[in-house]
């Protein structure tokens, strides 16, 4: 493998393991404020139980986030020295915004689990505001970055250099907030279906009616309200992304399609795979004229191929499938809570069977394997530019060779930290069961926030 | 060329406050780590009382530091990226084994004792690593081929400062843990831990100080430009040693305020302070105006003038939201009774 390919590689890798543990990190924190608030109006103690639960998974799963969030903050400018040269001099606040958010998460997170019970209920409650919408904040500044390296603006780029530089014109660059919407409301919906993943295998392994059930099934309405509606407002912001496509970055959005020739009328094409030699995306079922009207909202839309680039700035052509299925799960996310309501208040059917209930346990997966396709859509779909027709990939990677070395090593070490910490989390959660939990939750006076730390 | 200048002790104040918070940090783990097996003193459940609500907030400032590297001189961090990718990487790997296994440890408590010798062995390694980035950077050890910056591997592990540097910061990093934890078990009332961590107080001290002075004797040969330019500072040294025997006085003294109890550990954390700063001080100062010696300046390599501007004023809004949050994050771990004197845990 040659450098280039190696230090994109090793990068990716970061990426998508930290990804995982990033997302369901801003998810979560939603999901435990949803069940507090729950509380508060309810007093249904199975609310504190969730609560607890989760906040015990996020302080085990930031275990890792956070480690691999630094490595990828780092590994910015160790593997990627140019870009970060470019991103220093213009594009510096939303990294420097983001540090304030990540101290707010870090402060108030210490707060609102080792000092539960010595605060306030609604200190509690107002701590853990600020830790969700520190994740919030972090996952939104940095989705800016990537915003801009799509969408470049704030300055004047004149042989080689960066002039009249505006860090502020730069921060709100034009698809900062569609692209920052799409990551911030696609982590709710993994949030939740992490959850829904979960309260599904519960139910399998428990009898009907039972005490533990019965927590589990208010885990999965909650989770399937949310998620659905997440679900549905992700997909609504991710018809405005494909829309900013056509207009700021067409050769991503022809890619995305596989569409090669210039067009008005365009067809869509879903699923399937393009094929570079016959200019085709084959096994596709095709849409007349219906591309046209989701890029500008009428039929004779003229939408840009592939064929109207030269070849060697085309995104790689896979893009097209990996676009398809993260556009398809995300369809099937808002279609599975519909299901399920329909089966319950519609069809009023109190049993779930079993291939409900396992379409409902591959949920989360499928959620978090979207997010996966969406990065790599989005980040080789920008290829060969690191920064769109400003700064290649290529000029940007360092010079430093024998990087695979380092490769196999964070390979390594990212596959200890998994087992790890799936280990942990079964570990933790067959020592301490649910009824563990709820008991202690209804003998009163007994600290339930103490077996936090 | 004021601006450079403010960036630079904005960036000197990031790593001045990593460095005292993490060898604290990295510190009490090794010690959690080392006391293990010694329940009755308590000194492990001290060191992790500190350690557990602060090592993400600690954590934070490494990545605050390295953004402020890229914002405020982004020309640095092109050719120190480039460099430090070796060294960079160890760490970071050491980080992530160090960090994740010293939260697995406090939830699977049947496999504490692997998990915690793990995050302490890969914590006590990391300032050994991050401190080699001074010493590459006083430049001796960075070739230019091509005008492509490269570090000489080699000729880092072979040099005798290098190995003082890295002494001194695992020294120190005892040194300074060792007092904040005498302090901390003296005020969660564990004197067992206290008297322990006082000991290792007093043990860990010469040995920084002697590591320090072999850092001063090994620069004079490796980079006589800095040597020079600190012993101009030669007052301000020592007035720092000075303050070693402030230390002095808070670890032995006979008196104290509680009559039963030996030591005035606070005293001595904030004189470590106060010496550190110091030195420190004088070291940056020597160091100015090169980043990495001799082909990068905090001029050279400085921001743009509009981005600076943005970024110093995000600073301050930031520090102004900040500031009462630490300061709550304070009352409430290192200034309350109820979590300091805490039963069992």
């Amino acid at each position: 493998m040659d450098n280039l390919l190696v230090a994109r590689s090793l990068f990716g890798t970061t990426m998508a393991f930290h990804i995982i543990f990033a997302t369901i990190g801003v998810g979560l924190p939603f999901m435990i404020l949803t069940a507090e608030l729950l509380y508060q109006k309810t007093k249904d103690q199975d609310y504190v139980v969730m609560a607890k639960r989760w906040t015990k998974t996020f302080a085990v799963l930031l275990g890792v986030g956070i480690p691999t969030g630094t490595i990828a903050g780092v590994q910015l400018s160790l593997l990627w020295p140019g870009f970060m040269e470019v991103i220093g001099r213009v594009m510096p606040l939303p990294f420097q915004i983001e540090i304030y958010a990540f101290f707010i998460e870090a402060l108030f997170m210490s707060i609102y689990v080792y000092a539960a019970e010595r605060i306030a209920p609604w200190m509690r409650i107002v701590s853990l505001i600020l830790v969700a919408m520190g994740a919030l904040a972090s996952a939104v500044l940095i989705t800016n970055v990537h915003a801009f390296q799509g969408t470049p603006a704030g300055f004047r780029y004149e042989n080689g250099e960066f002039l009249d530089i505006n860090p502020w014109a730069a921060f709100f660059n034009p698809s900062f907030f569609v692209t920052a919407g799409h990551v911030a409301l696609s982590a709710y919906v993994v949030g939740a279906f992490v959850v829904c993943s979960v309260a599904a295998i519960k139910m399998m392994k428990h009898e009907f009616g039972s005490r533990i059930y019965l927590f589990h099934q208010k885990a999965l309405k909650l989770s399937l309200v949310v998620g659905g509606i997440f679900a549905f407002l992700t997909a609504i912001n991710g018809h405005a992304s494909a829309q900013y496509l056509h207009e700021y970055q067409p050769e991503k959005l022809a890619a995305a399609e596989g569409l090669f020739e210039t067009q008005s009328h365009a067809p869509l094409a879903i699923g399937g795979f393009t094929d570079r030699e016959t200019q085709e995306v084959k096994w596709a079922i095709e849409i007349p004229w219906a591309l046209s009207f989701l890029a500008g909202n009428s039929f004779d839309t003229v939408v840009v191929g592939l064929n109207d680039f030269p070849e060697e700035l085309w995104p790689p052509l896979f893009i097209h499938t990996l676009f398809n299925a993260m556009v398809g799960i995300g369809s099937l996310l808002i279609l599975i809570p519909i299901l399920m309501y329909a089966w319950r208040k519609l069809l009023k059917k109190k049993h779930y069977p079993k291939v409900l209930l396992w379409t409902l346990v591959m949920t989360g997966p499928l959620a978090v394997l979207a997010i996966e396709f969406g990065w790599i859509f989005a980040c080789t779909g920008r290829q060969p530019w690191v920064i769109y027709r400003i700064l290649s990939t290529a000029e940007s990677a360092t010079t430093a060779t024998n990087l695979s070395i380092l490769f196999i090593l964070f390979i390594a070490v990212y596959m200890i930290l998994a087992l790890a910490v799936v280990f942990v989390l079964l570990y933790f959660f067959r020592k301490n069961t649910e009824l563990d939990d709820i008991e202690r939750a209804e003998k009163k006076k007994v600290p339930l926030f103490s077996s936090n730390s | 060329m004021a601006d450079a200048l403010i960036a630079i002790t904005v960036l000197w104040g990031f790593i001045f406050i990593y460095a005292v918070m993490a060898t604290m940090d990295f510190g009490a783990g090794f010690w959690s780590m080392i006391y293990i097996n010694r329940e009755k003193t308590k000194a492990t459940n001290i060191a992790n009382r500190y350690l557990s609500p602060t090592w993400e907030v600690t954590n934070t400032f490494i990545v605050a530091l390295v953004v402020a590297v890229y914002s405020l001189f982004p020309n640095a961090a092109y050719t120190l990226g480039t460099i430090l990718i070796i060294p960079g990487s160890i760490i970071l790997l050491l980080l992530a084994l160090r960090s994740a296994f010293l939260v697995f440890s406090n939830i699977a408590i049947e496999y504490k004792k692997p998990l915690t010798y793990i995050s302490g062995i890969a914590g006590i390694l990391i300032p050994g690593l991050l401190i080699s980035v001074l010493p590459i950077s006083h430049g001796e050890f960075v070739d230019y081929r091509n005008g492509v910056a490269n570090l000489n591997l080699y000729r880092l592990f072979t040099s005798p400062n290098v190995y003082a540097f890295i002494g001194f910061a695992i020294s120190s990093t005892l040194f300074l843990s060792s007092l904040l934890l005498a302090d901390y078990s003296k005020a969660s009332n564990e004197m067992e831990a206290y008297r322990v961590y006082l000991r290792d107080g007093k043990i860990l001290g010469p040995i920084s100080l002697l590591m320090a002075f072999v850092i001063m004797l090994t620069l004079r040969n490796d980079a006589e430009w800095l040597y020079n330019r600190m012993m101009d500072d030669l007052p301000l040294l020592l007035i720092s040693v000075g303050f070693f025997l402030i230390i002095g006085i808070g670890l032995y003294a006979p008196f104290s305020f509680q009559k039963s109890v030996k030591g005035m550990p606070r005293l001595s954390v904030i004189a470590v302070t106060i010496q550190y700063l110091i030195a420190s001080y004088v070291y940056g100062k020597a160091h100015l105006p090169y980043i990495i010696y001799p082909n990068v300046t905090i001029h050279s390599a400085f921001t743009d003038p509009n981005s600076f501007r943005a970024v110093f004023i995000t600073y301050i809004i930031g520090f102004a939201i900040l500031f009462p949050g630490f300061i709550y994050f304070w009352s409430l771990f290192m200034n309350d009774k109820r979590y300091l004197r805490q039963k069992g845990k």
